[in-house]
């Protein structure tokens, strides 16, 4: 988890480079004869890659046409009318054209929460916790799937897309946090029936791929329950995504409750606390602030891991992507599904990477803290 | 630690309290209101199994699906392109079982090995003193971490399959290999008597190069002269079997491919699919097994290479005999999560073809025999298995590392 | 507090399945309360079942359901279509999710006996073909001896083509894989010779090929696939409901009773039909339903021929001929019992 270091650190700690851009390529890149060889190695890797990516996306690449026939030229690079005729379907799946603000509105409120939560320089961080942990589940559950104020029921098996990824990975996230809070807890508490059966629980998940644990819940779980209950398909993946990130997510947070110095538990002793209060108001906030970078890294893992629900069944942005590339003729041609697969990616990166370099971000400033 | 409810904050529980305790002492009293809930715990945890039990087993019977353990035994009656041991369709599902389970330990194992020396050059690349080959390893990391394994995995798939020719036009390579669509095909060799004395050589050089390693070492801690252990191990263990070998007047004969009608018959193929999972998952765990032996690396203080330097110690040495054992402690544990993960996220051969565990069990078997609670708990208790395994010899090489401290 | 919220967690969820458990009940009670039919189709095969452009469910099994949906509500629109891969299928049926699965399942000794349900008829007799490049010039399946095959899992497919080739004592080397997609692609990548399904999903999926043309459906059918929709064991009356409705739609084609001339023929003289569309007698009694059952299904959907050629026969992309599929008064096998 602690594998983002100290970019910052690292480049303060190098002696200065002589003045002017010959010293500092003298320096960087041909100091000895091993160096040149390396640097022109690497400059010829580069050369290749950037040529080979500005060739296909741009110089080869088809950006206009109605259908897969207008990427059937010899030589093609990618078939940009693909992505612009099925961006609805991609980012929506089959959800109705009508309610799709319902949808749009959905993710605005969602950015507009995460970024008062993410945002240090924002005010307020306690309401927008509160709004974007606890209030905003509950509208965009309502948004989404309608049934209030006249919106109409949209069914789950009409979402898909980027939808359905980013349902997945924020329902996942939120419902597996108080797991793991409890996990967490109960993995350091010293009654050991709970000791032992949060273990049990937090390692047998740790222990099988999320592959299986969806299978689980997609083919197990129903015939766990009695006779005539019965689950939404969308709602099985999620309580299966929930537990399989609650258990990876309880190991990041005891990290961080290991951090915290008994000293502090012994305070709250002395002013008489009870448990849940010397947690709730003193171990847990510390806590969950040291384990911050951990938390967002948990996540982009997560959101990584929603693709599989494609092999149970449901059509998240890259299972959608799929099965437009292989189950619509119209717009069959050579380059469609590379075309396809790199939109899908693309997208893919630009979340995980805008998360990965934001708790890179937290983790300086916290460590910044420290140091004084 | 105190464990209880919240309505009790001014309720100091005194153990001096003790002698007659009543009900209501019992419930402001930690110890005892530990019992309770663990009992409570303990008891809602029995319930809920035994319900989920019960309710399998009505829901099982109600509708006459057969369960138990009896279908393992059954004629599979479905083929597997890749098998380690002999395997066909008239053979068990418990067979088609452990074909599965090699397939996977099979990609996982060298898809281990592989990815840690990726990840070990791209991470030392990335502390590289030459900006482009640091930029160029940044590079590599940031793109392949921030992408689903699952989607890295259909990229390269079709990525290879539509790279390759087809059967008819094979590629020809050294040895009478061929490759093509269908995968590379290379002879098959078959052991002639007489390949017992080469393997025996193979042992025999291990323990010597192993005694030698020894007493390389206390000569070196009693005299200080230093003698090339490792390598006369390595030339050893090399050229021991291939003498004998040799004198043993070559006991092996190759079963070369030739082309069929559809594809090439005989010999040993190495399946695309296979090769598209072990580059898949080695080039996405080499990303994060780079960010671990970066940190590692930094995270050894600076002033032990100044002190290494001090003593004469030239830089390669003091990377390896100073720096790297001591980031070895610092990389071991999240090393071993990597391992796990890869382990785990060989069950992504599903998607794309690859006969694993997953897909030859959890997958096909489920499938014939709809005995879905029977073969899933099984597919998991093996994962569990081999991730505890893999725990267990990491923690003992990581305790052996932290031992080397003293 | 983690134990507490974890009993007092645990204590609710019991308390919700338990309250629920109470209400098991008859599954054509169930389907009235819901006020929806809930059926599981494929999660995509052009012809059977696949989403429109605008994302309504079109094919000859989703039509199946909208014609029991008509006969219980009479309104074909009150269906939830489920859309499931083959391998959670049963289980869904098993556990209740679903009241009807219609996914192009074969029906099988095991599947009728041993897992938890009943098939009532068979909508498409089908049968397990092999489609090749036509660039390799075959003309029979005999021919294949050496191939890769390209096989999706999780159906009666995966064993027909392992018995065919050890029975022609030929070898061949499988590629499965978990969805319709990958194995179709890979199939189109070259990665087999043959891809091998049920002849019918062969013409489907031929379309979405780059050039269809290009590939050729051998004449060689190598298994019995008789496709049908199933429902839980232990529930006659629904079992019933399923079963009689697709045989009105049989009935109907065979009396000539189409969705346009309907309320036509129901003023006529002939008893067959006024006892199909409830005119006469009161044979939707014996399945709890209305007596106009048979009317309101043929009504939703047409009848069986209607409704194959609109989906796969001619008057679809995929120009599947009636073949098996026709009235056994024109030598096919599709044959009702009488209404009466």
């Amino acid at each position: 988890m602690s594998t983002n270091t100290n970019v910052a650190e690292q480049e303060v700690r190098r002696p200065p480079a002589g003045a002017g851009p010959v010293a500092w390529l003298h320096k960087n890149l041909f100091s000895s004869i091993p160096n040149t060889i390396l640097t022109f190695v690497g400059l010829w890797i580069s050369y290749k890659l950037i040529a080979g990516v500005v060739d296909w996306a741009i110089i080869r690449a088809v950006f206009t046409g109605s259908d897969g026939d207008a990427c059937k030229v010899p030589d093609v690079g990618a078939c940009w009318p693909f992505i612009t005729h099925k961006f609805d379907l991609f980012i929506y799946g089959r959800y109705p054209e009508a309610e799709i603000w319902r949808a749009n509105l959905t993710f605005l409120l969602g950015a507009i929460g995460l970024a008062g939560l993410m945002i240090p320089a924002v005010p307020g961080k306690p309401a927008f916790a509160v709004f974007t942990l606890l209030v905003y589940p509950i509208i965009a559950y309502y948004l989404l799937t309608g049934g209030i104020f006249g919106m109409p029921i949209v069914a789950t098996e009409r979402w898909g897309g980027l939808l359905v990824t980013l349902v997945v990975a924020v329902v996942g996230i939120v419902a597996s946090f108080p797991i793991a809070i409890l996990l967490a807890l109960g993995r350091r508490s010293k009654l050991p029936i709970v000791r032992y059966s949060s273990i049990g629980f937090i390692e047998f998940v740790r222990g099988v791929p999320l592959i299986t644990m969806l299978f689980m819940a997609s083919v197990m779980l129903p015939l766990f329950l009695p006779e005539g209950v019965t689950f939404d398909k969308l709602l099985r993946a999620l309580i299966g995504v929930a537990l399989f990130s609650g258990a990876y997510l309880a190991e990041v947070i005891r990290g961080g409750l290991q951090a915290i110095p008994r000293g502090q538990i012994e305070a709250g002793d002395a002013l008489g606390l009870s448990y849940p209060q010397k947690m709730g108001l003193i171990v847990l906030p510390q806590a969950l602030k040291l384990v911050i970078p951990g938390i967002v890294n948990s996540f982009i893992a997560l959101f990584k891991d929603t693709s599989l629900v494609l092999i149970i069944g449901l059509f998240d942005l890259l299972g959608i992507v799929q099965q437009s590339i292989s189950s619509d003729p119209k717009w069959f041609s050579p380059s469609t599904p590379t075309t396809g697969y790199v939109f899908a990616g693309f997208i893919f990166w630009i979340f995980c990477f805008g998360m990965s370099r934001y708790s890179q971000m937290i983790e300086r400033r916290l460590s910044a803290g420290d140091k004084r | 630690m105190r464990e209880g409810p919240a309505m009790t904050t001014d309720a100091p529980s005194l153990p001096a309290k003790r002698k007659s305790m009543s009900l209501i002492d019992h419930i402001y009293d930690p110890r005892s209101r530990g019992i309770i809930l663990q009992v409570l715990l303990a008891v809602a945890l029995i319930w809920f199994t035994a319900e989920i039990v019960n309710n399998a087993i009505t829901n099982l019977k109600k509708q006459s699906i057969a369960s138990g353990f009896d279908f393992l035994g059954r004629t599979s009656g479905f083929d597997i392109s890749q098998s380690l041991i002999s395997y066909s369709n008239t053979m068990t599902y418990a067979r088609a079982f452990w074909v599965g389970l090699l397939n996977t330990l099979l990609v996982a194992g060298l898809g281990i090995v592989l990815a840690t020396i990726i990840g070990f050059i791209v991470g030392i690349g990335r502390l590289s003193t030459n900006w482009i080959i640091a930029k160029l390893a940044s590079v590599y990391v940031e793109v392949l971490r921030n992408i689903p394994p699952l989607l890295m995995l259909f990229a390269i798939y079709f990525a290879v399959l539509k790279s390759l020719p087809a059967p008819r036009d094979s590629i020809e390579l050294p040895f009478y290999s061929y490759l093509n669509v269908r995968g590379l095909t290379v002879p098959m060799p078959t052991w002639l008597d007489g390949i017992g004395y080469v393997v025996a050589a193979f042992f025999i050089a291990i323990v010597a190069a192993v005694l030698i390693a020894r007493w390389a070492r206390i000569r070196q801690e009693a005299t200080g002269e230093r003698f090339p252990g490792v390598l006369v191990g390595i030339g050893l263990v090399v050229l021991a079997p291939l003498l004998t070998f040799l004198l043993a007047g070559r006991p092996v004969s190759f079963e070369y491919p030739t082309p069929g009608r559809f594809n090439l018959s005989g010999g040993v193929t190495m399946l695309p699919e296979f090769v598209a999972l072990l580059t898949g998952l080695t080039l996405y765990t080499a990303a994060f097994i780079a960010e671990i032996v970066r940190s590692g690396i930094l995270g050894v203080s600076k002033g032990q290479k100044e002190a290494a330097a001090a003593l004469g110690l030239r830089p390669g040495q003091s990377m390896r005999l100073v720096v790297i054992p001591q980031a070895l402690r610092i990389i071991i544990p999240p090393l071993t999560n990597q391992y796990l993960n890869l382990t785990k996220n060989s069950s992504l051969a599903v998607a794309i073809g690859y006969p694993d565990l997953v897909s030859v069990f959890a997958g096909t078997v489920l499938n014939q025999t709809n005995q879905a609670i029977e073969v899933i708990l099984i597919t998991m208790a093996v994962y569990l298995v081999v991730s505890l395994l893999t725990s267990f010899f990491m923690n003992w090489f990581n305790s052996r590392m932290a031992l080397v401290e003293r | 507090m983690t134990s507490r919220l974890r009993t007092g967690l645990l204590a609710v969820t019991m308390l919700a399945v338990g309250a629920s458990a109470a209400s098991a009940q008859a599954t054509l009670q169930k389907v009235r309360d819901k006020g929806e039919l809930t059926c599981g189709v494929n999660t995509g095969l052009a012809g059977f079942s696949a989403p429109d452009d605008k994302g309504n469910w079109t094919g000859l099994d989703v039509d199946v359901c909208r014609a029991v949906a008509a006969a219980i509500f009479k309104d074909p629109a009150k269906v939830k279509f489920v859309p499931l891969t083959a391998k959670e299928r049963f289980t869904a049926l098993q556990s209740g999710e679903i009241d009807v699965l219609s996914r192009n399942t074969t029906w099988t000794m095991s599947r009728d006996t041993s897992a938890g349900m009943s098939f009532t008829g068979v909508t498409y007799y089908d049968g397990q073909g092999f489609m090749v490049k036509k660039s390799l010039g075959l003309k029979s399946a005999k021919e294949l001896s050496g191939a890769s095959v390209c096989v999706q899992t999780g159906t009666t497919t995966e064993l027909n083509v392992a018995d065919y080739f050890r029975k022609n004592k030929m070898d061949y080397k499988p590629v499965v894989f978990e969805k319709l997609p990958e194995t179709l692609a890979a199939y189109n990548a070259g990665r087999c010779d043959v891809y091998t399904s049920d002849a019918s999903q062969l013409y489907a999926t031929r379309l979405t090929l780059g050039d269809p043309a290009e590939h050729v459906v051998l004449p060689d059918v190598i298994s019995k696939e008789p496709l049908g929709p199933a429902v839980r064991q232990g529930d006659a009356q629904w079992g019933n409901i399923v079963r009689w409705v697709f045989f009105a739609l049989v009935n109907a084609e065979e009396l000539g009773v189409t969705a346009k001339n309907i309320d036509e023929m129901a003023q006529g003289q002939n008893p067959e039909i006024k006892r199909l569309l409830g005119k006469e007698g009161e044979f939707g009694k014996g399945i709890g339903l209305d007596v106009d059952w048979g009317y309101q299904a043929i009504k939703s959907v047409g009848n069986y021929g209607e409704m194959f050629e609109r989906n796969v026969g001619e008057g679809s992309r995929l120009k599947i001929a009636r073949g098996q599929n026709a009235l056994w008064t024109d030598g096919g096998l599709q044959y009702a019992p009488p209404v009466r």
